[in-house]
């Protein structure tokens, strides 16, 4: 008997037997389609996470003034204003220092910002052009701080999306008021001051320790002698070469500002190095409970789907069991019978297998718009969901159809 | 006559782990080309068992089996499907009919495996289903017929490849007494073209359309009668 004979039987059997083949694809759909929409919305989780701590900058390190000891009186920590430009420009500059990239010297301060109808109170921060590029900022729309604009003590200002939103109002981070130049150009007053608003960052959202989008910058320069009359830095950013030298980067810069300082017990520093090691450990952490949290629920789907295909294969075919003994009756070999029930499984397990991989997809692409997610899908995750779900498909769509086979004709006949 | 199915010392023991069950024990008995023969017996007498063995559904145990030339007690799975496909047309009890699925199409399944090319297959299934008088119901899926219709589909799907003997078990046994007359007589009428027919029936109205008896119990054969005064006639 010739092969495409064998397939037309197949064809034949599945298409006459509408309900069963209907209930045997639904099966498979529902296995596949759930793996891979658990899978996917689980890696877009996983993303999620992953980038949110990205954005915090995972090899920063910040240099904050610390407590000062006069006559044995202990000031507040990061009251001191020992920390400066200076030390700033040494740590870029020592040839001691050979782990650290960028460095950002910051003046940080709260205060009331207002344009002629409306004011907020915010956070100003004094920063030179290498604060964006540690910090991750992206502008929405014009420019950020420029280093001539830092040498010029120019009267210019960068908005976080909630400050644009407390001053000009909602709507006015919208693609079309911003078209409309929006408020870019127009000006706020800061300590008595007039700046020009020359750009807007796009949202980072907040991320626990401080709302990143209800920030003021200005030129560092501009801070200091503009806004708040002082010489001192509030922190200094710095970015590792990577994470890596975390350790070492710590060391260096406080050996350097030691020496800077006139220090020689570390117990008496003035200043604080932070690292985010702590984020780092924190961050790895949850991407690894993500990945075995992942992992888990990839499992148990395609335990589940494996199961639910495995029943409906051994059902429908176990059911069938008369049906082969009449065919071996009738004179059909093992192997006729054998391929028959191969390739009606083939059929089924690849018809669900597209079916379920479409819907698991539209799922996770709903779900994950739903619940602001980013929509990720993995071909790994695909190509395991159908790998798996097809051989449980194939090997328990052949594993009764054989049985059944081996079985006397006479025996299958009266199978009940 | 030339002998058709030749049984010498056939005997058959199921084995569990604790019992021991004679079926057959030493049945000899020969058929002949052409005849009408009707095996009788209660149940558990062992007609059942004769039948498979007759089938080339089930070896026997001990004995040998000559079915139209061929050893079938020698074969193994593979050859005994083709010996089936090949000498034997099973009409059975309970039809047996691929479910919603067309008569057409039923009886064309024993061409299938025997690898006859498609437009024979329609040719033939269309000449047999006419033979037992559903000429008109040739595309009516299996479950849409009566118990006797399907009986006849049976009937023409055993007769289509041409078979060394035609085995039917109890083939009235699931369908109404009228519709019993009318399956026996396509039986005689078959036969009287020259088909063998070996029929297993523990009714004896029915037996009687046969023009040989085999009477089984306990296994053994108790009374053969050639008697063809016992034929039914026909109106």
């Amino acid at each position: 008997m010739e092969y495409t004979e064998i397939i037309t039987e197949a064809i034949g059997t599945l298409t006459v037997n509408k309900l069963r083949t209907g209930l045997a694809t639904l099966g498979i759909v529902i296995g596949i389609g759930s793996v891979i929409a658990l899978v996917s919305l689980g890696q877009a989780g996983q993303q999620a996470v992953e980038s949110q701590i990205q954005s915090l900058g995972s090899n920063l390190l910040t240099v904050s003034p610390g407590s000062t000891s006069q006559g044995g009186i202990r000031s507040a920590a990061g009251g001191a204003t020992t920390l400066t430009l200076a030390d700033a420009e040494a740590i870029s500059t020592s040839p001691q220092i050979t782990t650290i990239e960028k460095v950002s010297p910051e003046y940080t301060s709260r205060t009331q910002v207002t344009t002629g109808r409306t004011n907020t109170n915010t956070q100003v921060i004094g920063v030179t052009p290498t604060y964006a590029e540690i910090r991750n900022i992206t502008l929405a729309s014009g420019n950020f701080i420029s280093e001539q604009q830092v040498n010029s003590i120019a009267k210019v200002a960068v908005l976080g999306p909630t400050v644009v939103t407390n001053l000009f109002g909602e709507g006015a981070n919208s693609p079309r008021f911003a078209g409309e130049a929006g408020p870019i150009g127009q000006t706020i007053r800061i300590n008595g001051q007039t700046l020009t608003i020359i750009g807007i960052t796009n949202s980072k959202g907040g991320t626990g320790f401080q709302n990143q989008d209800d920030i003021v910058w200005v030129p560092l320069s501009t801070a200091q002698k503009q806004l708040f009359g002082a010489d001192h830095v509030t922190s200094i950013a710095l970015e590792a070469k990577n994470p890596d030298v975390m350790v070492d980067a710590q060391n260096e810069v406080g050996y350097l500002l030691l020496a800077r300082h006139k220090l020689s017990d570390p117990a008496q520093a003035d200043f604080s190095i932070f690292s985010q090691q702590d984020i780092l450990g924190a961050a790895s952490q949850i991407t690894g409970t993500f990945t075995a949290l992942l992992s888990g629920i990839a499992a148990i789907s395609l335990l589940v789907g494996g199961i639910g295909i495995m029943n409906i294969m051994l059902v429908t075919v176990t059911e069938r069991t008369r049906e082969i003994g009449l065919r071996k009756a009738l004179g059909a070999k093992k192997k006729v019978i054998i391929t028959q029930f191969l390739i009606e499984s083939i059929i089924l397990t690849f018809v669900g297998g597209v079916i379920g991989m479409v819907l698991g997809i539209g799922i996770s692409f709903v779900a994950s718009s739903f619940i602001n997610l980013p929509f990720t899908l993995s071909s790994s995750s695909v190509l395991l969901a159908i790998g798996v779900s097809a051989s449980i498909g194939i090997l328990f769509g052949w594993y009764p159809a054989q049985k059944a086979a081996n079985l006397q004709p006479i025996e299958a006949l009266r199978y009940e | 006559m030339a002998t058709i199915i030749q049984a010498k010392n056939l005997s058959k023991i199921y084995k569990t782990d604790v019992l021991e069950t004679t079926a057959l024990s030493d049945v000899s008995f020969e058929i002949k080309k052409g005849e009408f023969v009707a095996v009788m017996g209660p149940s558990g007498s062992g007609k059942s068992t004769l039948m498979h063995i007759i089938g080339a559904l089930d070896t026997p145990t001990s004995g040998t089996y000559i079915l139209d030339g061929e050893e079938v007690q020698k074969l193994i799975d593979d050859e005994l499907s083709d010996i089936r496909n090949r000498k034997i047309g099973f009409i059975f009890q309970a039809f047996n009919l691929l479910p919603r699925t067309s008569a057409l199409k039923n009886v064309m399944l024993p061409m299938i495996y025997a690898g006859i090319p498609k437009a024979e297959r329609l040719e033939r299934a269309k000449k047999y289903l006419e033979m037992v008088g559903l000429g008109d119901r040739m595309e009516h899926a299996s479950n849409q017929l009566s118990g006797g219709q399907q009986q006849r589909v049976a009937i023409a799907r055993a007769l289509v490849m041409n078979p060394a003997i035609l085995l039917a078990d109890e083939p009235t046994g699931n369908i109404a007494s009228a519709q019993a007359e009318e399956i026996m007589a396509i039986f005689q009428k078959i036969n009287d073209e020259g088909h063998t027919i070996v029929m297993i029936t523990h009714e004896a109205g029915i037996a009687e359309h046969a023009k040989r008896i085999i009477h089984i119990r306990d296994g053994k054969i108790i009374k053969d009668g050639n008697d063809h005064k016992q034929r039914k006639i026909r109106n």
